[in-house]
């Protein structure tokens, strides 16, 4: 094999404990400690009550990251084997929704699994990069830059991303459609599909403005300076903003944060979640919450570039993709950057789903780390 | 395998690349919120308080109307409040609905609630309720969290002790209407629950009961609850207490002499011209009023045929009857028509031209004199006068004696009566005088008119010959309730004085119109002329405007009684003045007035209270000259 010098043989052989022992605690721990600063802030969004937020999401975090480790320790041929099965499941879970799940949140987003509301377009964010990654890990280097191999994950991609918009939920059907270009891009497809279609994505809103009605046209505006409307659709914007802004260097303090404590912030305890950490911990704690997400997010990046095959490089990349979009577009968004689409921040906000998916993914990845040494069947064709 | 490497190197350098874009998109994240929390941080700190801090005006307390002793006669009490804010609820009546689950709300405070919300502008405070007894208002307090708009408050509110003793002196006080808010900008009319004068006292001197707003700075939540409060506070300053010169025990006694009757008393001290007792029956309660009055209430209160919401004592009119006969009968000694010991014979009438004038007494009084006719109150003598006196004289006699004459004693509404004479005739009807209306005028009837308060006044200048000018209002609150005022002189030749006092004191002696009212000869004597007001005249103009109703006639067509008396005959103190619509005739006013002379002289009233609540101002009066 070609590639035995690059990638010395290590031990491939570990059992399941073994590999649960060998991953990066340090990494698992920054996790628990972000997950249970999700929990400080739901106390402090309940006005300094661990009720009613703070226990469900204390009692939620512990299970789902018993998940990821049970996910991280598991063999990793058995995720490749599950790859296309799992998008096929997704997908069934989304088209269940639109028969049976509750009506939330303006759309039939929710499968009511008793315990919590399930969003499966959650998890066809998971499910779709596996497809996608053990598509791409069959194909060599030529083939994958053949237009028309491009076919299949276009399929994959656009599945699942027109179900979602029909839900409808335009942001998490874009952000599908992003984190699987983004994968289609690293498995070596041609760069010129995305520069072009990069160069069409700027100019459409030229060419569609003058195509809008008047109250489209003054949604965008509204985004664009929430100000101009500070009761109506750029009341939650601007609300953020002077929470952000009002916390300074240091913030207001744990509890003290006016804007939240206060009411005056929408949607604290999910979506403007790090607006309140901002409020009450300033920028130094917005900083500080948005390194410890970068030092979880570039260990996927690592653990992709030293994973010795293409479909655990392609999965924690993607993966780790998919969770940075959560973490820019929430952040994004509460800052005024980006439109309000109502996509948490992983672990801090309230939710179940998110909480899962995010679990499920750095699971994944870590499943990625320990069998980095692994090399899997070229066509996929087994686990070997 | 060639192709595994390039397939690596490929994706190795685009997940650089997209790591570095990651990175990138962070570090505009980063530059975003420090451009926020740092170089804008200034600007949304303000914003912040903006936002949580609430100037609010407190209200100040109204000032208090004390009687002349300093006992409230319009007072201030805690009461407990709910309050609506239209904009932060969701539907108004869908929110009531909720809190009559709480509380127990009338139909008619349910609909002043939505038609005040739907008036106002959203942001303002509507008050549900007031009067919220303290367990009601803990529990609201506990339940309305999840209602948002809806707070429970405390503070203070009017509350008339003596209920309708004082109504028609005070007044009251209501939620300032929407005309009201036009005249006003000040923002304390928008104070939920702030109430402003509507009638009496309470109206008149609305500007310095009322006080001035203080402001204070609260935290508030996004549905505007207060949170807390952030020092400091600037206090309201309560309005200025009103001093009036009404002796409450005297009031409350000539209220509950009068008891059902439909009357107007008034009581004056000679001395100084303290108003003592204003009373008006039948009255109102003005707590009614300050919570606003459901319709019924209200039309049963205007409909009432003998006016319960008419100061009869400043804003009725009537002919004074017998009670102007001294008035008449000086002028014209001082004319010298006649001298006290003029006789004329009364045969019962008195023909003039092809018209009988007729004594009140049918078989006549005989050959009186002066003395003789005012203690029996014989018509037939002042026919006589009036045919030897102008009407003018007689007219400016009435005058000097306040009658036709507007006093301002604060209370809105005081009427002028009317003394007739030559030039009056003319301009409102265009013709000349005639001596039959001299011999009508010359008894009190005809067009003059009077009211209590006035007759009050002309019995006070009758017994101390002096400008008695009435007061109810005390000047910025320095007083000293014993002193006397040093009035003018009416000038009237001290013989005359006497002989009209003697007269007087003869009404009440053997013969006297008002014998069967004497007092015993070891109490204090008191002088006085009763007068009987015939009103089937005006009954009859009554009747064709439909405002009376054909079972009130029989009623309503009784005369009214009059009596103006004053005592004690030595050092006169006292003044009062007795009217009772439809009471039968002069003799039952008698009674009453002077039931009200003896409970005044008892407890010298105006000097001291009667019960020894307030003991310094007590001691304070004693030393003066009645004592």
């Amino acid at each position: 094999m070609g590639s035995a010098r690059m990638f010395a043989p290590r031990r491939t052989d570990k059992n399941w404990w073994q590999r649960l022992l060998g991953l990066n605690w340090f990494i698992i721990l920054l996790i628990l400690i972000l997950g249970g600063f999700g929990v400080a802030m739901q106390y402090s969004v309940a006005g300094g009550s661990f009720e009613p937020w703070a226990r469900i999401h204390l009692i939620r975090l512990l299970p789902t990251m018993l998940l990821m480790l049970v996910i991280a320790a598991t063999d990793i041929r058995i995720w490749f084997a599950l790859a296309y099965p799992a998008w096929i499941g997704g997908l069934a879970l989304l088209l269940a929704v639109e028969l049976i799940g509750a009506t939330g949140m303006g759309g039939q987003r929710w499968l009511d699994l008793g315990i919590a509301r399930l969003q499966p377009s959650e998890l066809m964010k998971v499910a779709t990069i596996l497809a996608l990654a053990r598509y791409f890990h069959g194909l060599d280097f030529y083939q994958s830059r053949r237009l028309f191999n491009l076919l299949p994950p276009l399929f994959l991609i656009a599945v699942p991303v027109l179900v979602v918009i029909r839900q409808p939920d335009l942001g998490t059907g874009l952000m599908i459609f992003a984190v699987g270009a983004i994968t289609i891009f690293m498995a070596g497809a041609r760069s010129y599909i995305f520069w072009s279609g990069g160069a069409v994505l700027a100019i459409t809103p030229w060419v569609i403005w003058p195509m809008l009605r008047d109250y489209q046209r003054d949604r965008i505006l509204t985004f664009l300076n929430p100000e101009s409307d500070p009761l109506g659709a750029g009341y939650q914007i601007t609300q953020s903003k002077i929470a952000l802004g009002s916390g300074g260097m240091s913030g207001k303090g744990f509890l003290q944060g006016t804007q939240s404590q206060l009411n005056f912030l929408p949607e604290m305890k999910t979506d403007f979640i790090f607006t309140v950490v901002v409020e009450e911990f300033g920028m130094l704690g917005g900083f500080a919450l948005l390194g410890v997400c970068l030092i979880i997010l570039g260990y996927g990046i690592l653990i992709g570039l030293g994973c010795r095959n293409q479909f655990g490089r392609l999965l924690s990349v993607g993966l780790s993709f998919t969770l940075f979009m959560y973490i820019f577009i929430n952040v994004g968004m509460v800052m005024g950057l980006l439109p309000v689409v109502g996509v948490p921040f992983p672990l801090v906000s309230y939710g179940g789903s998110a909480m899962i998916t995010f679990m499920i993914a750095y699971g994944l990845i870590l499943s990625v780390a320990s069998h980095r040494d692994v090399s899997l069947a070229p066509k996929g064709s087994g686990l070997g | 395998m060639a192709k595994e490497g390039l397939r690596y190197t490929l994706f190795s350098r685009r997940a650089l690349l997209v790591a570095g874009l990651q990175g990138l998109a962070i570090t505009i994240l980063g530059g975003r919120l420090y451009y926020l929390s740092i170089v804008q941080g200034a600007k949304y700190r303000l914003r912040a308080d903006e936002n949580r801090i609430s100037t609010r005006l407190l209200s100040p307390e109204r000032g208090r109307i004390l009687d002349r002793f300093g006992s409230a006669i319009a007072d201030n009490r805690r009461d407990f409040q709910v309050y609506l804010i239209p904009e932060q609820t969701g539907k108004v009546s869908q929110t009531l609905a909720k809190i009559s689950k709480m509380i127990k709300l009338q139909p008619h405070q349910i609909a002043r609630v939505e038609e005040q919300a739907s008036r106002q502008r959203k942001f303002i405070p509507v008050q549900i309720t007031d009067g919220l007894n303290w367990q009601d208002f803990s529990r609201l307090n506990a339940e309305v969290a999840d209602l948002p708009g809806v707070y429970p408050d405390e503070g203070m509110i009017r509350y008339y002790p003596h209920g309708q003793e004082f109504a028609h002196i005070v007044g009251y006080v209501a939620a300032p209407r929407a005309e009201d808010l036009d005249i006003s900008k000040d923002p304390l009319l928008l104070l939920p629950g702030f109430k402003i004068g509507r009638q009496g006292l309470e109206k008149r001197f609305e500007d310095t009961l009322q006080g001035s707003a203080g402001r204070k700075r609260v935290e508030v939540n996004a549905v505007g609850r207060e949170v807390r409060e952030l020092p400091p506070r600037q206090e309201a300053s309560e309005g200025t207490d009103l001093r009036v010169t009404l002796d409450s025990d005297l009031q409350k006694y000539v209220n509950k002499r009068l008891g059902e009757e439909a009357a107007g008393v008034v009581v004056i001290d000679i001395t100084n011209g303290d108003v003592l007792a204003l009373a008006s029956t039948p009255s109102y309660d003005p707590n009614d009023f300050i919570g606003g009055m459901s319709r019924e209430n209200w039309q049963s209160l205007l409909n009432d045929p003998r006016k319960p919401l008419l100061n009869k004592c400043t804003g009725g009119q009537f002919p004074p009857g017998s009670t102007v006969k001294m008035l008449v009968a000086l002028a014209a000694l001082e004319k010298g028509l006649i001298k006290p010991n003029t006789r004329f014979t009364c045969e019962g009438k008195h023909e003039l031209g092809d018209h009988t004038f007729h004594c009140w007494q049918r078989k006549g009084h005989g050959a009186v004199d002066l003395k003789t006719a005012i203690a029996r109150s014989c018509d037939v003598y002042f026919y006589h006068i009036a045919e030897l006196l102008d009407i003018d004289d007689l007219a400016k006699s009435a005058r000097r004696f306040g009658l036709g004459v507007k006093y301002d004693i604060g209370i809105d509404g005081e009427r002028r009566g009317l003394v007739p004479d030559r030039g009056w005739k003319l301009a409102t009807q265009g013709e000349k005088w005639q001596l039959g209306e001299t011999l009508n005028v010359s008894i009190g009837q005809g067009a003059m008119l009077a009211t209590p308060l006035q007759l009050a006044v002309m019995m006070a200048r009758l017994a101390s010959g002096n400008m008695v000018e009435p007061r109810l209002i005390f000047n910025e609150g320095k007083l000293d309730i014993s002193k006397s005022v040093q009035f003018q002189s009416l000038g009237i030749a001290p013989q005359y004085m006497d002989f009209l006092h003697q007269a007087m004191a003869g009404v009440m002696r053997p013969q006297g119109t008002a014998y069967d009212v004497r007092r015993p000869k070891s109490a204090p004597q008191l002088a006085g002329k009763t007068g009987t007001a015939q009103v089937r005249r005006i009954t009859m103009e009554e009747r064709e405007k439909g405002v009376l109703k054909n079972e009130d006639i029989a009623w309503a067509s009784r005369d009214h009684g009059v009596f103006v008396g004053y005592g004690p005959v030595v050092d006169s103190r006292y003044a009062v003045a007795v009217l009772m619509q439809h009471g039968g005739g002069g003799r039952a006013a008698a009674a009453v007035g002077r039931d009200i002379l003896d409970f005044a002289i008892a407890n010298q009233s105006g000097l001291q209270p009667k019960k020894q609540g307030s003991a310094a101002l007590n001691s304070a009066a004693t030393g003066g000259q009645y004592g």
